[in-house]
């Protein structure tokens, strides 16, 4: 069987949604939640690169680096807010991220 | 790269060295002590880069390879960015000092997130367009935590942080989408493959994605459960600075990517808009009534603002845009007025934000009380105030472009949301006599506060002639 694109794009599209679903329905730890952003990232990073070499274009790969980096930053800034949320609350499992609603 | 591109981001390279300037100067001197003194040369500075801007800017610049676009429409947001948030940088000093939070790396960091904001409102191509946002939200997250030693603000930035990686990431992947069924990822590419009749799916997927995380950032309902916590959450001097500046860049790039990149489909997009915005509009309305925090009040009434600004998007006509760009320069006025108040309320020197507090507040501080009356009469858009003419013009845009249902429910949705703007002024006129707030408030604030109301007084004579750049802008994006 030959694997072309629409392979590539069904696999983006499950971990994208996987990250969402992480997003939604995990009531445990954010941690997980920053895992399950990271997956939806990575997730349109394997839709830029399969189109950048379906098209034969390079825009999509250099995209695809940009979006790396700011993940990683996006990663770095995400644990330091983590870190400063566990020192004043104690824990950081999800539903005890909740002092503020209505 | 050649020197006219540069010259070109000329704006944006001059904050990107101030705020790198900036920061080395401070950590390898006083660290702390040079806040104020930093925030005030900041507010200057973005006030001479507004400056410079209005006054240099002339037709239409094309920088990069088409990544980057000068055009009046961008020249209008800036101004209304950088004028947004000096002004929430002057008249925060006071509480940020009072709170002990007027650390270094405050103005540092705003500067950071409206260079990301001006990279925003000039994006040509969706890579620029990705690393503006993420520029302005990544500084606004730590922005939003602050306050690294209060429950409350870290939760406000975890929760601004997991919704706003969430919004990016639909965008991204509406993005992708975009990207694979055009072959490109500039605006003026996607134009004219979107242009040609019917879009393919994907491409229309695409596009709903990209929107959604747009709409993410405006806070339009059903985007917007981040905003009352975060608003709630964070310092208030911050809440001033999110509630202003990137509601007009966010606003100002979703009409962008609307008319720049799919311009050629406007029956497409118009519809989700026209969906966001009654939802904004009414969600905002209705939730506010039952809020005793006048922050969350503001968040809930941002998110019924968005609403109306929104529906000028909808008109997708040049009449639209314009009223748009008008709505966000009037709703930025007014909040910024509103929040030099409520970044003032103390009772027992403590900063409180109930409403509850503002209980027979005209008995004590008439002035005030009356700048604050004008300021929310014209957030509910009562009619001789120039709240009246936002709302007025982006009513009149969806009346002319077709669209009477919208702005009859325009009308009803303002109707619902004056309940509440209606019962502040109760209170401080009505409410009971007891202990209320007893906090004294700063020249600058105070300046914010009652300028602002007179600009809502005086701005019917003519809008301040607002309504030339405005038009000049919105025709230059549906060239």
């Amino acid at each position: 069987m030959q694997i072309g694109l629409e392979h590539y794009l069904t696999v983006a599209a499950i971990l994208f949604v996987i990250g969402i679903f992480g997003i939604f329905l995990n009531r445990k730890n954010v941690i997980i939640i920053l895992m399950s952003v990271e997956l939806m990232m990575l997730s349109v990073n394997i839709n830029l690169v399969a189109f950048s070499s379906f098209l034969g274009d390079l825009t999509g790969q250099v995209f695809t680096l940009f979006i790396l980096t700011v993940a990683a930053a996006e990663a770095a800034i995400g644990l330091a807010i983590l870190v400063c949320f566990f020192r004043n609350r104690g824990t950081i499992a999800v539903e005890d991220v909740s002092n503020m609603k209505g | 790269m050649t020197a006219a591109d540069l010259a070109i981001i000329l704006p944006e390279i001059v904050l990107a060295l101030f705020a790198m300037g900036a920061m080395l100067a401070a950590v390898y001197t006083s660290k702390d002590a040079m806040a104020a003194a930093l925030t005030y040369g900041t507010a200057t500075v973005f006030l001479i880069m507004a400056f410079y801007i209005a006054v240099t800017g002339d037709g239409t610049r094309v920088g990069f390879g088409g990544m980057f676009i000068d055009d009046a429409f961008a020249r209008f947001a800036k101004v209304a960015i950088l004028l947004s948030a000096a002004a929430v940088l002057v008249i925060g000093v006071e509480a940020m000092e009072k709170s002990d939070l007027l650390r270094f790396e405050y103005p540092v960091l705003i500067t950071l997130s409206v260079i990301g904001m001006m990279m925003m409102v000039s994006a040509g191509d969706l890579i620029a367009l990705y690393m503006g946002l993420e520029l302005q939200s990544l500084a606004l997250y730590v922005i939003a935590s602050l306050r690294r030693d209060s429950v409350r603000s870290t939760e406000a930035g975890l929760k601004y942080f997991i919704l706003g990686a969430l919004s990016s990431g639909l965008l991204l992947y509406g993005a992708s989408l975009v990207y694979g069924y055009t072959g490109t990822t500039l605006f003026s590419g996607i134009i004219e493959t979107a242009a040609g009749g019917e879009m393919a799916l994907g491409l229309l997927f695409g596009l709903v994605f990209v929107m959604a995380g747009l709409a993410f950032k405006v806070s339009a309902a059903p985007f917007h459960m981040w905003t009352p916590d975060v608003y709630e959450g964070a310092p208030t001097p911050i809440t001033a600075l999110l509630a202003t500046a990137p509601k007009v860049a966010a606003m100002a790039l979703f009409a962008r990517v609307v008319h720049d990149a799919f311009g050629g489909a406007v029956g497409d997009w118009q519809q989700i808009v026209a969906v966001l915005a009654v939802a904004s509009m009414f969600l905002g309305a209705i939730a506010a009534i039952g809020q005793t925090d006048i922050k969350r009040l503001m968040a809930y009434s941002s998110i019924s603002h968005m609403g109306f600004a929104l529906i000028g998007l909808a008109a997708g006509t040049a009449q639209g845009v314009e009223a748009m760009l008008i709505y966000m320069a009037i709703y930025v006025t007014m909040n910024i007025g509103t929040f030099a108040f409520i970044m003032t309320m103390e009772k027992d020197r403590r900063h409180v934000t109930e409403i509850s507090a503002l209980s027979s507040f005209a008995s004590r501080e008439p002035a005030k009380a009356l700048a604050i009356l004008v300021l929310m009469f014209s957030l509910a858009g009562v009619p001789p105030l120039v709240g009246f003419f936002g709302k007025y013009a982006v009513l009149l845009a969806a009346v002319d472009a077709g669209m009477v249902w919208l702005a009859i429910a325009g009308v009803i949705a303002s109707v619902i949301g004056a309940y509440y703007y209606l019962r502040i002024v109760y209170l401080m006129y009505f409410g009971d006599d007891r202990e209320g707030l007893d906090g004294q408030m700063g020249t600058a604030a105070y300046i914010g506060l009652v300028g602002c109301a007179a600009l809502m007084l005086l701005g019917v004579i003519n809008l301040f002639g607002l309504e030339a750049p405005a038009a000049a802008a919105a025709e230059v994006l549906l060239r």
